[in-house]
């Protein structure tokens, strides 16, 4: 982790150094390593417990794991009432099925119209979700926060 | 003669673009996954190109044709396939490494036994995919051309062995891409015309009291094949070999799940318009063939203009026929390749030529069934094999290598009974008919049951490394953790 930036700061001034001699004018810089987040870092990084499979690390994985299957469960779920439902209401209301909506069959308007845009709105709000689960986890147990 | 001007035109730009990518595909990795270099638009068109096949383009108005309003939901699970993939499979599967079906089994499962079987399983549910698409390819050339069916699935065979063999992953990217907008324009364009044409007709309806139109009607027991037709529709989706490898070609597992919203989208806008080539082909007595597509827009658009629109969804066509069929070659090769031959280019070679031939065969024998039915079935098949290993395997650690090969081989095998004795022996009919045809409402619950019980009943066999492989499947590539070092046979 300490040995990336040290790298890059290396390569930096060699490169700054080369410009400098083509100039004929050497110039020093002074080369600082950024050790505000070393500073900070606990002593045992969460990632650590994690990756040793402590207690602790299992309870923090089988936390991301749950949050995110609870979710996954919830888009499926919902996506089985409306699909699994409108076969039950056709059935139990067959009036519905010879119903019409904007002047065609209702059946066709909701089969081959609007349950498509309704798919992508949940799929939307679904990643949205996902990726401020993962952030979450990231800022509990990264060291970096 | 403007279509078969039309199917060279496809044929030429396919190849051409194909060739592109032979000067970029260099190494064993580039051939098989183009390096994950892959950008994202690129990257959801061409799931969007490999996943349209026949099926899609010509099937669907087909069967709503035929069958009426239950046969909506055939487009409705194919795109919510992807919703349902994308909230329990994609980012996951992206983290795994996995590059194949089979490479997610051994990485989770850590067992060769499993391995092997899911590749057996990958191979039958390609080629049972691949053989419609040539059966159509067959029909649609002889409808342009009077010439025997053979000779048109043997053009699209070639043209396919050609192109996976010439560029591999890479230029099958770009050609995928390239399909998907081409078959969008295929289908919107006449579509058009089309409408205009019904619009100063009259906007002539459908007959009062006309039943076509109603849902739950036209078959022997449309309740139970409509719940059925649903379940392997949505949950057959993540258990496609040609999907799947797409889903390497991410950088990471978010830009996986971004993509699959893209495909959801791409999807969507496409699937609006086989309904409506159903319902006009319906309102204008059309006869029941997968060819409505084809014969529609020359039947409502006379002229001039007709014959370029015939000649625009034929192009379009044979864009569904090649596309899926380069998809799937790749990823039955790529099994092949690695799980029977010993893996490298050349044997990669030598599985592509398999993989085409076995269904070209097939083609030729087989009983000829409408291609989405078809299609249909290698989703039952896929819902009731790879769905459980795949939800079982990224969210329930207690699942065992027992548990995984009892209910691969329960569900799989069960499915793949049903597909044959539908195929080889059918139409049959009254319940074991529906129950044959549509198999996804039993063996998708049979195969989870049998996992789930078999693994609770094998506790010992819980794979040694499931902490860490959990930890990889979930944790996001941010963080700095350990991830085990299992990697691809190829890399």
């Amino acid at each position: 982790m300490t040995g990336k930036p040290r790298r890059a700061a290396a390569a930096g001034t060699r490169g700054q150094g080369e410009g400098a001699a083509t100039t004929g004018k050497p110039r020093r810089v002074v080369v600082t390593s950024p050790r505000t987040a070393a500073a900070r870092r606990p002593r045992h990084p969460l990632t650590r417990e994690i990756d040793e499979q402590t207690r602790l690390g299992e309870v923090y994985m089988g936390s991301l794991v749950r949050t995110q299957f609870r979710l996954a469960l919830f888009v499926c779920s919902l996506l089985a009432c409306v699909v699994g439902g409108l076969p039950l209401l056709f059935l139990l209301a067959p009036e519905l099925r010879a119903a019409e909506l904007f002047g065609l069959p209702l059946p066709w308007v909701v089969l081959a119209g609007l349950i498509y845009p309704a798919l992508v709105g949940g799929a939307w709000l679904y990643v949205r979700q996902a990726e401020r689960n993962e952030r979450d986890f990231a800022d509990l147990v990264d060291v970096r926060r | 003669m403007s279509q078969i001007a039309a199917v060279v035109l496809v044929m030429l730009a396919t190849v051409l673009i194909g060739a592109f990518g032979i000067r970029v595909s260099r190494t064993t990795s580039d051939f098989y996954v183009a390096s994950r270099t892959v950008s994202p638009l690129w990257n959801a068109s061409a799931i969007g190109g490999e996943y349209l096949s026949a099926a899609s383009f010509l099937g669907i108005a087909g069967l709503i044709l035929t069958f009426g309003a239950d046969m909506l939901w055939l487009p409705v699970g194919w795109t919510g396939g992807y919703l349902v993939l994308l909230v329990l499979v994609s980012a996951p599967l992206r983290r795994s490494g996995a590059y194949t079906l089979p490479d997610f089994a051994e990485a989770r499962l850590e067992s060769m036994a499993v391995r092997r079987l899911s590749s057996v399983l990958v191979v039958l549910i390609g080629w049972l995919y691949l053989m419609p698409q040539f059966q159509s390819a067959g029909l649609v050339f002889r409808t342009i051309t009077g010439a025997p069916p053979w000779t048109g699935s043997l053009l699209v065979a070639v043209v396919v062995a050609t192109n996976v063999l010439s560029g591999g992953m890479r230029s099958i990217t770009f050609v995928q891409a390239f399909q998907y907008w081409l078959k969008l324009t295929a289908l919107a364009v006449p579509l058009a015309f089309m409408l205009v044409a019904w619009w100063s007709d009259g906007r002539p309806g459908l007959a009062p009291g006309d039943e076509w139109v109603l849902p739950l009607h036209g078959r022997d027991h449309p309740v139970y094949e409509t719940y059925s037709l649903i379940l392997a529709t949505f949950l057959g989706t993540m258990g496609l070999p040609h999907v799947l490898v797409r889903f390497y070609t991410n950088p990471d597992g978010r830009a996986a799940r971004r993509t699959t919203l893209v495909v959801l989208t791409l999807l969507g806008a496409f699937y609006l318009m086989p309904a409506v080539y159903g319902y006009l082909g319906h309102v204008y007595g059309m006869p029941e063939s997968d060819t409505v597509v084809i014969a529609l827009p020359g039947r409502l658009v006379g002229g001039p203009v007709g014959q370029f629109l015939t000649a625009l969804v034929t192009a379009g066509a044979f864009a569904a026929f090649l596309s899926t069929s380069s998809g799937l070659t790749v990823s039955v090769a790529g099994v092949i390749a690695q799980d029977i031959l010993r893996g490298g280019v050349r044997a990669f070679r030598v599985a592509t030529v398999l993989a085409v031939l076995v269904p070209f065969a097939l083609a030729g024998v087989a009983r000829s069934l409408p291609v989405a039915t078809v299609v249909g079935l290698a989703f039952a098949v896929a819902a009731s094999s790879f769905c459980p290993l795949l939800v079982l395997g990224i969210w329930w650690r207690r699942l065992t290598t027992a548990g995984a090969m009892a209910g691969l081989l329960a569900g799989g095998g069960l499915a793949c009974a049903a597909v044959a004795i539908t195929i080889i022996g059918g139409p049959h009919t009254g319940w074991a008919g529906s129950l044959l045809a549509e198999p996804a409402a039993w063996t998708v619950p049979v195969s989870f049951t049998v996992m789930v019980v078999v693994s609770l009943l094998t506790p010992s066999r819980v794979p040694r490394g499931v902490a860490r492989t959990m930890v990889r499947l979930h944790t996001p590539e941010t963080l700095n953790v350990d991830r085990g070092d299992w990697r691809p046979r190829f890399m």
